[in-house]
């Protein structure tokens, strides 16, 4: 149902001339995570906050609460850091991908 | 009463439930663009074969005044009939009556038929039309879906079971047709997706259209839910026509044979593959070249093209076909290509459908979004897919044969029985330029003039390696044949295995990749 222009595609140092499918042509780049920024998985609202910018806080410790479908999420950090930032106030409605806290 | 009123009173009740939702609902579903359920069976089916069972099933519901309200045939027709005179057992949810909603009797007649099928050992062909559960009947709707579930799996590898999407088939509904054999979509009017736009939007603020979420196109192109596409529902009932004449009742039986012939004039199976091993063409063009009346039904025609599978006769019995399609991404196998050809190796193994390989790739397809995506896993399923299958399994080595995809693409290693190389095939374990840059580093990189050595040491690979003989050589491959011949030795490797058996061990059953 869409075929493009033949193009080439590169196997093992060998350039084959063909097409590409509907699903190759979705494909969305590879983004590293930064795990220094902890983003909003989901829209939803800000219940409460437990820390503060120059905070030292652990992997998995609780530092926010993110409501949304009707459940009080845990957002936590994967690493040991300092907080560089609190980007949001309680009560602030996000969007999904919003950045919540920034580690140093 | 008298008999004769008494008959007279049956076809008045009759004639009242057959009328489903009524007229309005009726000019509604039309003025969808859709048939009405009734209209489909009949399409569908030979003209005077259905026999139609539990018209007169009523819901036993009391809840939210439901006692107050009648649903003809509960919003369901299920019954048996033929199409071009196979035997089929048939069910069509009935979009007038209460939006086709399923409650605990509406499953039950088709856990009925579902059954019955199973126990006379014919097809199943279910048309789904329906808004879901019956939210009135709260968990005996959930109970209903679950039964149907539960045989959709039983009866699965026993009778072939088709699913054809007609109207929205959403939430816990469209796992029915998920695990059926074959799915048919028709585009504007087949909608399947587990949660709708207006969930979508409220919890995650993402907006999408129906069409756009599991819209008929998505499904054939994107997700791969749909095997069969078209624009209306006439073309769906050819298709699913042209489908039943190539498959068989049950599993204990083998598709009806056909008078055999040979391929139809206009397609020479010398002139396709052209001289440079870089270029592409149309797998499908060999295919029509060498079965029989060119005739081939492709499955999965829109999703990971670049593998081709479907149905073919060769000297009138229906094979399975599987071939790289060096058209699309070179042939080359990824997650989704790998998912294809397996599911389609399985239900040709179940119902006693021989294989037939046709080989050309250079391997997989590189990438962190396949890796992330999980090809280790979705390619593992076509080599246990090919190693389990007991069904005559040949191979023809066309053109590329590198690597991985060499061994997975059914060679010899995994059970095939009869190996036949062309001899353009290029059996190596990668491609010549590839291969030389790995070897030869050393020598290229000490040259004077390294583009030249690096040339001629691919030159010198190809001739060694790119090529079926040394293969042959080690009995890899059966017998190198001319692409002339190829229609031949098919035909005698498929009349020769007509008896084939092979014993495994015992078991429950495997544990495949999921």
């Amino acid at each position: 149902m869409s075929k493009d222009k033949p193009t080439t595609l590169t196997i093992d140092d060998t350039q084959y001339e063909t097409n590409f499918s509907v699903n190759y042509l979705r494909r969305t780049g590879f983004k590293r995570k930064d795990n220094k920024k902890l983003l909003a998985f989901i829209p939803g609202a800000i219940k409460s906050i437990s820390v503060k910018k120059g905070d030292k806080i652990t992997a998995g410790q609780s530092l926010l609460i993110l409501e949304a479908m009707k459940m009080q999420n845990i957002v936590t950090s994967t690493i040991d850091g300092t907080i560089k930032s609190v980007n949001v106030k309680q009560g602030q409605t996000v969007t999904k991908n919003e950045v919540l806290i920034e580690l140093v | 009463m008298s008999f004769t009123s008494k008959i007279m009173d049956f076809f008045k009740k009759k004639e009242k439930v057959q009328t489903g939702g009524g007229t309005k609902a009726i000019e509604k579903q039309i003025a969808m663009g859709k048939m009405t359920a009734r209209d489909r069976i009949k399409t569908l089916l030979d003209p005077n074969s259905f026999h139609e069972y539990d018209l007169f099933v009523e819901h036993k519901c009391k809840d939210f005044e439901m006692d107050k309200k009648s649903l003809p045939a509960d919003g369901v027709i299920t019954g048996t009939g033929t199409i071009n005179g196979y035997p089929v057992g048939i069910f069509a949810q009935d979009f007038t009556v209460a939006g086709g909603s399923l409650g605990l009797m509406h499953a039950r007649k088709i856990t009925k038929i579902m059954d019955h099928a199973v126990k006379l050992g014919i097809p199943l062909i279910g048309i789904n039309d329906s808004g879901g559960a019956r939210i009135q009947e709260g968990v005996n709707s959930l109970a209903g879906y679950g039964e149907i579930f539960y045989r959709n799996t039983l009866a699965s590898g026993v009778i072939p079971q088709i699913s054809v999407i007609l109207g929205p088939c959403a939430g816990g509904a469209v796992y029915s047709p998920a695990l059926t054999d074959f799915v048919f979509v028709v585009d504007k009017i087949s909608k399947m997706f587990i949660t709708g736009p207006e969930v979508i939007k409220t919890v995650l603020g993402e907006e999408i259209s129906m069409e756009d979420l599991g819209g008929a196109k998505v499904q054939a192109e994107v997700t791969g839910n749909a095997h069969f596409y078209s624009t209306s529902e006439i073309d769906c009932f050819e298709q699913i026509k042209t489908l039943v004449s190539f498959i068989p009742w049950n599993n204990k039986n083998k598709a009806k044979a056909y008078p055999p012939k040979p391929p139809r004039v206009g397609y020479n199976i010398e002139t396709v593959i052209p001289t440079d091993s870089k270029k592409p063409y149309d797998i499908r063009d060999i295919i029509k070249a060498t079965f029989d009346d060119s005739d081939f039904l492709e499955i999965h025609k829109y999703w990971a093209p670049n593998i081709v599978v479907g149905f073919a006769r060769l000297n009138g019995e229906t094979v399975g076909i599987v071939g790289n399609q060096p058209l699309v991404l070179a042939g080359v196998l990824d997650c989704d290509s790998s998912d294809k050809a397996a599911r389609f190796i399985r239900f040709c193994d179940s119902f006693n459908i021989p294989l037939i390989t046709l080989v050309d790739l250079p391997g997989y397809l590189p990438g962190i979004d396949q890796e992330h995506a999980g090809v280790i896993r979705h390619g593992a399923k076509l080599l246990y897919s090919y190693s389990e299958a007991t069904v005559p399994k040949t191979t023809l080595i066309l053109r590329k044969a590198y690597g991985g995809g060499y061994i997975a693409m059914c060679s010899r290693h995994l059970g095939a029985d009869f190996v036949f190389a062309w001899p353009s095939a290029e059996i190596a374990v990668m491609g010549p330029e590839g291969a030389a840059n790995i070897i030869f580093r050393s020598e290229i990189a000490g040259a004077s003039n390294p583009d030249e050595m690096r040339k001629l040491k691919v030159q010198e690979y190809t001739d060694k390696f790119a090529n079926p003989y040394i293969a042959a050589a080690n009995g890899h491959v059966d017998a190198v044949i001319s692409p002339n011949e190829t229609r031949d030795y098919l035909i005698h490797s498929l009349k020769i295995s007509e008896n084939k058996s092979e014993t495994r061990v015992q078991k429950k059953h495997g544990i495949p990749p999921f």
